[in-house]
C-alpha cells in the first residue's frame, strides 16, 4: 500500500510538473506575443522606408510605429500593422501619421481604429463581458485542476491511513468468521 | 464506467469546439459598422471630376455600395451579381478603390457597368473610413443611412438570393 501511494505521489508530482510547464509555455508564449513585436521594432522601421514615405520627424515616426505594434493588420492577420507590408498596413500607417499629426493621441487613434474594424485590430483584446472567458479561462482551469488535484491527495491519503490501521476487534471478528477458524 | 465517461466528455468538448472553429471563416471579420450610420464621405464621379457625390445625396431610399477595382480578381467574380442586383431595381454605387481612372474606365467598358455611379477613392481613405480591409466589399445602406449589412469578398449567387436581396426587399428597396 505505501508504495501504491508512492506511486501515485511520484505520479501526481508529475501531473503538477506537467501543468506547471503548461502554465509556463502559456505565459511564455502570451510573453512573446506582447514582446514579440516591440523586439523586432527596429526591423520594422528600417522596413518601412520601402513601403512608405517616412516623414522626416523621427519622433513621429516612433510614435507612429509604437501604435501600429498593439494594432493587428486584417490582411495578414497575424502581423501587427507595424510589421506587415500589406497595402492595407501602409495605409493604416499613413493613418495614424495623419491622425498624430492632426494633434490626436494614441486612445482616439487606437478608438477610430475600432469603430472602423472592431476589437479585432486590438492585439490585446479589452476585458468586457464576451471576453471574460478568454482572460478568466486559463486561471479558472488551473484553480479547477489544482482543486481536483488536493481533492484526489486528499482521498488517497485517508485511503492510505485506512489501509495502514491496525483492525478493529469487529474487523479481526469478521476476518476469523471469513476464514472459518475458530480461534487465533 | 465513470472513469471512461470523462474523458470521453471531454473529448466530445473539445471536437466539438474544433468543428465550430473549421467551419469559421477566419478572414471574415464581422464589421462593427453595421446597423451604425454609414461614414461620411464626399467624392468625385468617375467620368466626371467636376461632379461630387456626398453621403446626405444618398439618403431616402436604400442603396448598396459595391467596393471595387480593376486590379481586383474576385471583383470580376462577382460583376455579374452585381449587374443582377442592379437590375433587381436596387440603386448600386461603385466605390472604385485605390485603382486609376483610365484602368477603371477600361474595365467597366470591357465587363459592362451596372453602376448607377461610381465614385473614386483614389487613395483608399474613404475606404478605410467603411472598415474596407479587402476588396471586393459590398454594404447595405437603408433610407436613413444607416448600415444594415456587410457582405466580405465576392457576391456568391447564394448570399444575393439568401442574404442581400430579402434583406432590401425588407428595407423596402
Amino acid at each position: 500500500m505505501a508504495e501504491r501511494a508512492g506511486a501515485f505521489c511520484a505520479r501526481a508530482a508529475a501531473l503538477l510538473a506537467a501543468a506547471v510547464l503548461v502554465l509556463g509555455a502559456v505565459i511564455a508564449t502570451a510573453r512573446a506575443q506582447t514582446a514579440g513585436p516591440a523586439a523586432d521594432a527596429p526591423a520594422a522601421v528600417t522596413a518601412a522606408p520601402q513601403a512608405v514615405p517616412l516623414s522626416d520627424d523621427p519622433a513621429l515616426e516612433a510614435e507612429v510605429m509604437r501604435i501600429a505594434h498593439d494594432l493587428r493588420c486584417l490582411v495578414c492577420q497575424n502581423e501587427t500593422i507595424a510589421a506587415s507590408n500589406a497595402d492595407l498596413a501602409v495605409d493604416l500607417r499613413g493613418q495614424i501619421r495623419s491622425q498624430l499629426r492632426a494633434g490626436r493621441n494614441e486612445r482616439e487613434i487606437i478608438e477610430y481604429m475600432v469603430e472602423r474594424y472592431g476589437d479585432f485590430v486590438l492585439f490585446k483584446p479589452p476585458v468586457k463581458p464576451t471576453t471574460w472567458l478568454l482572460w478568466g479561462g486559463p486561471f479558472v482551469l488551473l484553480v479547477a485542476m489544482a482543486g481536483w488535484l488536493a481533492h484526489m491527495l486528499r482521498r488517497r491519503r485517508a485511503e492510505v491511513a485506512a489501509a495502514q490501521a491496525p483492525l478493529s476487534d469487529e474487523e479481526r471478528r469478521r476476518a476469523r468468521e471469513l476464514l472459518g477458524t475458530g480461534a487465533e | 464506467m465513470k472513469r471512461y465517461l470523462i474523458p470521453l466528455a471531454v473529448f466530445v468538448v473539445l471536437a466539438g469546439f474544433l468543428a465550430v472553429g473549421l467551419r469559421l471563416n477566419p478572414r471574415e471579420v464581422p464589421s462593427p459598422l453595421v446597423d451604425k450610420p454609414a461614414p461620411a464621405f464626399e467624392l468625385a464621379r468617375l467620368g466626371a471630376p467636376g461632379q461630387r457625390v456626398a453621403h446626405t445625396d444618398l439618403r431616402g431610399r436604400p442603396w448598396v455600395l459595391n467596393v471595387w477595382a480593376s486590379w481586383c480578381l474576385p471583383c470580376l467574380a462577382e460583376h455579374p451579381l452585381v449587374g443582377e442586383l442592379a437590375r433587381s431595381g436596387v440603386t448600386v454605387v461603385g466605390l472604385n478603390y485605390k485603382d486609376k481612372t483610365e484602368d477603371a474606365t477600361q474595365w467597366l467598358a470591357r465587363h459592362g457597368d451596372p453602376y448607377a455611379m461610381v465614385l473614386v477613392d483614389r487613395d483608399g481613405a474613404v475606404g478605410i473610413d467603411w472598415g474596407v480591409y479587402g476588396v471586393p466589399e459590398t454594404f447595405i445602406v437603408d433610407k436613413d443611412g444607416i448600415i444594415r449589412h456587410k457582405h466580405i469578398g465576392p457576391i456568391t449567387p447564394q448570399a444575393l438570393r439568401e442574404d442581400i436581396l430579402p434583406l432590401l426587399r425588407r428595407l423596402g428597396g
